[in-house]
């Protein structure tokens, strides 16, 4: 949106502009996820031949809202063993952490909160501090089985977090820039140009983003690898002694990571805001397009593309819940540290290769 | 030195969400304090366990193994953040710089490779 | 404006780093450090690096400080125990840290006389990023490579220092498992109505 409206000298009123902005991705976002939940249960609901939640509104499409009503309105119960501030930062901690993640999400042509040059940094940055949500409220309970999935969940996390930067490599390598609209800008035209698609690389790449998918499986928490609450063995793991709206608020920066997740997997792999088929024509000025503006038009557009790939991937996540077993822990590990690692480091190598030979054929 | 640079203005955005984002945690927290009842009695603030009491301090002594994985992602981490820079100026810097990466890559899979077969991957 | 950002940034810092040592409960020391190194890379930003300032959380906030927590969260070491050998070493603690602080001196003066009078966070490039990219690999080839072998170093010297092996351990093997034939793990046997095997 700065883009649209230029350069703007008054600090302040660029301050309203990007406060205005953020909210409304704040808003837009906490609504998507709440019938992204509800779409979610659906699934599950659907993969087991149940109905899911079909009381509350119409087919129970504010299962949600009631939801967050009643954590809302329950007992906050610290425990007397607690370390209170800590008990207490660690929920603050895990949604803020995953919310400001969605400030570089390009979401739309021009329409991202901050434009930075680093934003897949930043995006690594920031959900490896997610970390510290799930170590601080396993040990600040002081109990047994927060401790051991707070454990778990972080020796799990830091160690998808190595193949997820080696991934995020390859497509650097790719598009030339870290910074995520030039990444989806040089993703344009239909599907055959993304880079999970995209001619030669698609050896290379697509198992790049089912790797990369895993991988966000294991860094959210997600089955089949949610060992940090397997509710089985550890209760709920590191949020057994969580109650209220401190869990309203760990879950709440759960489900912000998962369709993060979801959204990176989209725009760096999945052309982000682009149609699957290219431009069609849609754009010019004698068409409907010239009615509304071309350029709202296009983003209008840009951003239905990037929330139906967004549900889509969120849809894989769900029914990868409904279909696989949990693994066990060292299964996982030495899917994370012996083969995920080994491939995508070779990715990085093959990938690069390619870009030093054609560049050097283009000169 | 009373205007931004364009780099900084990009960074004033992430600070305002940071705050936003507080504020809607606080929000959420006030709302619970002052709609929901809060009765607290010894049993309710007793740490979660099977029906009897805790027996001693749940923050016990564990596995070496957690901190290996810990060294070891650091290790990798800093691997990756190599990666980074040369990602992004390798069509500059070209063939040269594609061989000085892959040696520096070569002493870290030497390395990769001597923890496989030491075992220090496996999770037992 | 810059200026007001770093002495706000700047003081946060030194305010942290203070709270890191004054601290009771040692995990709020490592709370107040990774304060502190969030703040650092709110320095760096303001000058430009903002490669830099990423790198400094990847790295400081997200790797080390995890494991600076996980030792001081998950290791059984009786604090008061070892508050009370603080005046034993207080002397020599005061010897290192003059020390330290006459280097830093003998650095800082010495970068005083050739220091720049503008600073460019990205030469010759657009982003600092690229700016990096474009000299580390190629003209400073020699340190990149070293830091590769300190790395490597790194790597061998935890797996020595920690890798403990348990007899008795079962252990998956993926190979044996899909390796497996029929012919392994099934016999038929013509049994005999009321003779058994």
């Amino acid at each position: 949106m700065e883009q649209f409206l230029g350069w703007t000298e008054n600090p302040i009123l660029l301050v309203l502009l990007s406060l205005g902005q953020i909210l409304l991705v704040t808003v837009v976002l906490l609504l998507a996820i709440a019938f992204l939940l509800y779409f979610d249960r659906k699934v599950l609901a659907g993969t087991m031949l149940r109905k899911g939640p079909n009381v509350v509104g119409p087919f129970g499409l504010f299962q949600s809202f009631a939801d967050f009503g009643k954590f809302v309105l329950k007992e906050m119960i610290i425990p007397a063993g607690a370390n209170k501030t800590v008990f207490m930062i660690a929920p603050i901690l895990a949604t803020t952490l995953s919310l400001i993640c969605w400030a570089v999400v390009p979401i739309a042509p021009g329409w991202v909160v901050s434009d930075l040059n680093v934003g897949v940094l930043y995006l690594l940055a920031m959900s490896s501090l997610g970390v510290y949500g799930v170590i601080m409220a396993g040990w600040a309970s002081n109990s047994k089985y927060p401790f051991l999935g707070g454990l778990r969940s972080a020796a799990q996390m830091v160690s998808y977090e190595v193949s997820i930067g080696f991934v995020l490599v390859t497509v650097i390598l790719l598009s030339g820039s870290m910074n995520l609209t030039t990444i989806v800008e040089s993703q344009t035209g239909g599907f055959w140009n993304w880079y999970a698609f995209k001619l030669p690389t698609i050896i290379v790449m697509f198992p790049m983003m089912v790797i990369f998918f895993i991988s966000a499986l294991a860094e959210t928490n997600r089955p089949p690898f949610d060992l940090p609450e397997a509710e089985s063995e550890l209760v709920a793991g590191y949020q057994v002694e969580y109650s209220g709206t401190p869990f309203l608020l760990i879950y709440l920066g759960e489900q912000i990571a998962i369709t993060l997740m979801c959204a990176m997997t989209s725009v760096l792999f999945l052309g982000g805001w682009h149609s699957p088929v290219g431009d069609l024509g849609l754009f010019d000025e004698n068409t409907l397009a010239g009615l509304l503006g071309t350029g709202t038009f296009e983003s209008l557009i840009g951003a239905f593309w990037f929330a139906l790939k967004v549900t889509f991937v969120f849809f894989m996540f769900a029914f990868v819940r409904a279909l696989v077993p949990r693994y066990r822990y060292d299964q996982l590990m030495r899917l994370g540290w012996k083969i995920f690692l080994p491939t995508s480091l070779v990715a990085v190598l093959l990938i690069s290769g390619y870009v030093v030979y054609t560049s050097a054929a283009a000169a | 030195m009373n205007e931004l640079q364009p780099v900084l203005l990009n960074y004033l955005p992430v600070i305002i969400f940071l705050v936003i984002g507080l504020g809607l945690c606080f929000a959420f927290l006030l709302v619970s304090t002052i709609l929901a009842p809060s009765k607290p009695d010894p049993e309710k603030l007793s740490a979660y366990e099977c029906g009897f009491e805790a027996f001693d301090d749940a923050r016990l002594k564990f596995d070496v193994r957690f901190y290996l994985v810990a060294i070891l992602f650091i290790i990798f981490d800093l691997e990756v953040a190599f990666l980074f820079p040369w990602a992004v100026s390798l069509g500059t810097i070209g063939v040269f710089g594609f061989w000085s990466m892959v040696v520096f890559l070569g002493v870290l899979t030497v390395g990769f490779i001597y923890e496989w077969r030491s075992g220090a991957l496996e999770w037992e | 404006m810059e200026v007001i950002a770093f002495s706000i940034l700047s003081a946060i810092v030194l305010i942290a780093a203070f709270c890191v040592i004054a601290a009771r409960n040692p995990v709020h020391s490592v709370l107040f450090l990774i304060l502190a190194f969030f703040t650092s890379s709110g320095l760096l930003v303001l000058i430009g690096a903002e490669f830099l300032a990423m790198l400094l959380i990847v790295v400081y906030v997200g790797a080390v400080a995890v494991l600076f927590l996980f030792v001081v969260m998950m290791l059984d070491v009786d604090f008061v125990e070892l508050k009370q050998g603080f005046l034993n070493y207080a002397p020599f603690g005061g010897v290192v840290a003059l020390v330290f602080f006459a280097e830093i001196a003998l650095v800082a003066s010495a970068m005083g006389a050739s220091r720049p009078e503008t600073f460019d966070a990205s030469p010759n490039a657009e982003t600092n990023v690229e700016a990096i990219g474009q000299v580390m690999y190629t003209d400073y080839l020699l340190l990149f490579q070293i830091s590769g072998i300190v790395l490597l170093i790194a790597m061998i010297g935890a797996i020595v220092l920690t890798l403990r092996h348990r007899p008795g351990v079962r252990r998956q093997s993926v190979e044996e498992q899909t390796g497996r034939k029929r012919a392994d793990a099934v016999e038929l046997k013509d049994v005999r109505p009321g003779q058994g095997i």
